[in-house]
């Protein structure tokens, strides 16, 4: 058996699932086709808020081609989608103002019909074209509702639910109040008040959500491929809490992805719907999303509406931070909802910085909008953007450098614990290194001068800096039970060895563009000294992996490849044993190398892996009171998050006659522990900076108040970002492994996202410096906002 | 009602009746079945589903199959010659120009026609003419590369 000489943990590899992709055999659930297969086409609100006082399907049920009609009546016995996040007092959530309200969703709502998009019915026909056809003929008689949509009007809206508290979904607060208070009245304080706009966005996978639902009379088993991030946890919500059906029985594939960044991680109305109806009809039934049919029912993310004070003393320290947000839920809890205001949120206002003292408090708010739920980044981005706006807008109210003033309060290098005063425990950081090293990479000094020479001639040219810190490796169970979650958040690997030595890996993380056959391989085949070639990776199968709780939170190497990791130790230990006994030596003499057992010290005396493989699975000569196989299963259950931090610097020059941003340079300096495979990796933090970049420049899920009509619900409208909008991003790392896993990995998926923003903001409000402009409350900083900036700035002087 | 239509796709003939309203995007899925060719938007924005037609690059979801009728088509399934990977696959693969895969056949097939006009693009033409495709994986960063590195590959094999 041929051994790799060199470390593959840490090399750049070619992906091996790219041949499938750039020769167009990916495998997508739209690609599937069973036979005698069906397909659905919903029937939506057009309104955002109406009572539905009936629906008649009488033309839809005789259009040619329908198998069936269903409404939410139809759906006897069938319970609400639920959340997975609970925020009660009696169940001891810290920080609880107000209980959660859950509020009941159905997968077919009845009653009334809460935002636009919201379906009240499935036609199943035999052909694409004739459900569609159909859909337009079931005639639903509506009752127009008064509707809100605005997340600062939502309290004193018209009510959505009928629950006690109105639209307020829940109040919710951390920190210290009374010495935030108190360091706001320091002597000589200066205190800097801002309204923050965190606006809504959509996800935009560039696949649209989809499913195919097959349940098959014969032996009661259900089939659903979808579009999952979490395979498992779409399988259990529904099971244990919609249709009441047996787990074992259902088995959910979630094959090739295209995209998630949070979108897919929930349970949604039409996969439910599609299983629910297949066991009716018991034929195959697909549904895709027609992307305007994403825009209106993709969980959106962000929408927070804050006020944000900080108190600095002349010298710069930050003494205090004051944050009161609201947030905007949308018409219904998503999955974990109200996780991603609270305890994604509030939790990471410390950013990297020794703070003096911090509250935050958050008002979760019902709308008649499509539901809110994690949008790569999940609550990060926006206490980042909180933070490090107010940061700059701080350094701008003393009159010193930006970057300098960070420094001042960052917090000091530090491996092990450092506790914060929002109820985390950082495990690792060097902030003040990442900043150095963004500094030997992007020229400070020569760009300020530049800027001076710049303006001089009229040009407005700016720099914005985020020093960001993010919470991933998500999550150890018993904090986050502690915190409201109705899940474990662990993770499970099984590492299969064949009698020939080949090796299958089956992991409960799931990719959907992050390379984890690519990743996993490498891993392991480092692990055991083994080719990458003799390494599969399997994932997104119920019917194939013990469990998992997939892929979001920056999990999946720390959490998945831990829990991996663990298994080949354990196949690894079991080996010697066998191993002992071929070589005749104790058990304890044996040691793994490159590929093989030895006796310690001894390379000659020694059986290769694929000699103990195939004595695991032919045991004729075999220790006594040993199992036959190899075959491990672990479950991995973190101690705590992991903080990847870094510095991220932004470039823009500003047109003034337009407003119009451009995007000049972006240079990236991470820090997400080790780093398995660094293409990967930067090819994430690429991707993370240009929604980042998105939101802070074009995009935003715009609704109209008046009408509550989605206003950008297709990509002619929602601004997403294109390849001549963006630069080539300049990316460099500091390596802080983390002491929370033996991998030392953090996690790297949403870095980007979370940095970017503000870095983006910050140089535009730096441009604009010179007008006297210290501040923009709203973004997406379009030419318009900016243009109406510049005039306001002008005629203020 | 359903017409006849016959053309060329990957050089096989494929001949049917579709619906005048068939879109070309789903009779190249759906009814060839050849799945390499993806639908991204419904309004011509994202460019999932880009072909070549008569050596044009084209949003197949913006034509009717019927306008296609008589056509010669390559798709994603048929740049790749006897198991040999296309240079602009092979930059794909080389550059990571790809995450999650959905937009990668539309990128590439455009890159088949962008490299034909501008055999040598600047960077910013590339970006220019990317401009029709989006992908929300990458920041486009390594498919410029990815491009970069075709568009040297096959000026070296002239």
């Amino acid at each position: 058996m041929a051994v790799t000489e060199d470390r593959l943990f840490g090399k750049s590899i070619k992906r091996r699932e790219d041949p499938r992709f750039i020769t167009g055999q990916g495998r997508y659930v739209d690609d599937l086709k069973l036979p005698g297969m069906t397909y659905a086409a919903f029937v939506r609100s057009p309104h955002a808020h109406a009572r539905i006082k009936g629906i008649d399907t009488t033309a839809a049920k005789a259009h040619p081609g329908v198998v069936a009609v269903f409404t939410g009546k139809d759906m006897t016995g069938v319970n609400s989608l639920p959340c997975g996040w609970d925020l009660r007092k009696e169940k001891g959530i810290p920080g609880v103002v107000q209980d959660l309200a859950m509020v009941p969703h159905m997968p077919l709502t009845s009653d009334v019909a809460r935002h636009v998009g919201d379906p009240v019915a499935v036609v199943i026909a035999d052909s694409q074209s004739a459900a569609t056809d159909a859909a337009e003929k079931v005639n639903v008689t509506w009752e127009p509702l008064p509707a809100v949509t605005a997340t600062d009007k939502a309290e004193k809206g018209p009510k959505i639910h009928d629950v006690p508290t109105g639209n307020v979904a829940f109040k919710w607060a951390l920190g210290d109040a009374a010495a935030t208070d108190a360091a706001f009245k320091t002597g000589g304080a200066v205190t800097v008040k801002k309204r923050i706009v965190n606006q809504r966005l959509v996800a935009n996978a560039m696949e649209p959500r989809a499913c195919v639902a097959r349940y098959e009379d014969a032996t009661g088993e259900l089939t659903l491929w979808v579009t999952s991030q979490n395979p498992h946890v779409h399988r259990l919500l529904m099971c244990a809490f919609v249709l009441g059906i047996p787990e074992h029985k259902v088995r959910v594939i979630a094959p090739d992805v295209g995209g998630g960044f949070g979108s897919k991680i929930f349970l949604y109305n039409e996969e439910v719907v599609c299983s629910w109806a297949s066991r009716k009809i018991k034929r195959p039934i697909r549904w895709t999303a027609s992307r305007r049919e994403a825009y209106m029912t993709d969980a959106h993310g962000r929408d927070h509406v804050t006020d944000a004070e900080i108190a600095l003393s002349k010298e710069g320290k930050i003494l205090g931070l004051r944050v009161k947000t609201t947030a905007n839920l949308g018409a219904y809890l998503s999955t974990f909802a109200p996780a991603v205001p609270t305890f994604l949120y509030g939790t990471l206002l410390n950013g990297v910085y020794a703070i003096g003292a911090i509250h935050v408090d958050v008002t979760g708010v019902f709308t008649n909008t499509t539901a809110v739920d994690a949008y790569r980044g999940a609550g990060r981005p926006e206490a980042c953007y909180v933070l490090e706006r107010m940061v700059d807008a701080g350094a701008a109210a003393l009159k010193m450098d930006p970057a300098e003033l960070r420094r001042k309060n960052f917090i000091p290098k530090f491996s092990g614990a450092f506790n914060t005063l929002v109820a985390v425990t950082y495990d690792s950081g060097d902030y003040a290194g990442a900043l150095d090293k963004l500094m030997q990479v992007f020229d400070y000094k020569k760009f300020r001068a530049e800027q001076a020479e710049a303006r001089t001639q009229g040009r407005l040219l700016g720099v914005g800096f985020s020093t960001y810190i993010e919470a991933c490796s998500i999550a150890p169970s018993k904090v986050v039970g502690a915190l409201g979650a109705g899940a474990g958040l662990y993770e499970s690997g099984t590492v299969r060895v064949h009698p020939t030595g080949m090796v299958t890996v089956y992991t409960g993380s799931h990719s959907h563009g992050q390379g984890h056959e690519t990743t996993f391989a490498q891993l392991v085949a480092d692990d055991l000294g083994i080719p990458m070639e003799q390494v599969e990776v399997i994932h997104g199968d119920t019917g194939q992996i013990a469990f998992g709780m997939g892929t979001y939170g920056s999990r999946s190497a720390s959490v998945g490849g831990t829990a991996i990791k663990m298994s080949l130790n354990k196949i690894k230990e079991k080996g010697k044993l066998i191993a002992a006994h071929l070589l005749e030596a104790s058990p304890k003499d044996i040691e793994y190398v490159k590929g093989q057992f030895q006796v310690k010290g001894v390379p000659a005396k020694a059986v290769p892996f694929g000699a103990v493989s195939l004595t695991a699975y032919v045991p004729h000569n075999y220790p006594e009171g040993l199992e036959p196989g190899l075959d491990e299963t672990s479950f991995y259950d973190p101690s705590n998050f992991c903080f990847p931090f870094g510095a991220h610097a932004c470039v823009v020059e500003v047109e003034p006659e337009t407003g119009k941003v451009n995007v000049v340079k972006y240079v990236a300096v991470d820090d997400v522990g080790n780093v398995i495979n660094p293409m990967i990796v930067d090819g994430m933090v690429h991707g993370g900076i240009a929604q980042g970049v998105g939101q802070a420049l074009w995009e935003g899920a715009v609704y109209d108040n008046d009408s509550g009509q989605l206003m950008t619900g297709s990509m002619m409208d929602y601004a997403m970002p294109k390849a001549d909008m963006l630069p080539a991003y300049v990316t460099d790392r500091t390596v802080t492994p983390t002491p929370v896993n033996p991998l030392g990995v953090k996690g790297a998926g949403e870095t980007g996202t979370i940095a970017s923003t503000p870095a983006v903001v910050n140089a535009v409000v730096d441009a604009l410096a010179g007008l006297g402009v210290d501040h923009i409350d709203a973004m997406p900083l379009t030419a318009e906002r900016v243009w109406k900036t510049i005039q306001a700035a002008k005629a203020g002087k | 009602m359903k017409l006849p239509v016959k053309m060329t796709i990957n050089g096989q003939s494929v001949s049917h009746e579709v619906e005048p309203r068939f879109l070309l995007v789903h009779y190249i899925r759906e009814t060839v079945g050849l799945t390499g060719t993806h639908v991204g938007c419904d309004t011509s924005q994202c460019g999932a589903c880009t072909i070549t037609l008569n050596g044009q690059a084209v949003k197949s979801c913006t034509l009717f199959t019927v306008q296609a009728d008589g056509a010669n088509i390559m798709t994603i399934e048929g740049l790749a010659k006897d198991g040999e990977l296309h240079p602009i696959q092979q930059g794909f693969w080389e550059k990571h120009g790809l995450q999650c895969g959905f937009c990668t056949p539309g990128m590439i097939m455009l890159a088949v026609q962008m490299l034909e006009r501008y055999p040598k693009p600047s960077e910013e033409v590339i970006r220019h003419q990317l401009e029709g495709n989006l992908c929300r994986c990458t920041g486009y960063h390594n498919i410029v590369k990815a491009i970069e590195w075709a568009a040297d590959k096959m000026a070296a094999a002239k």
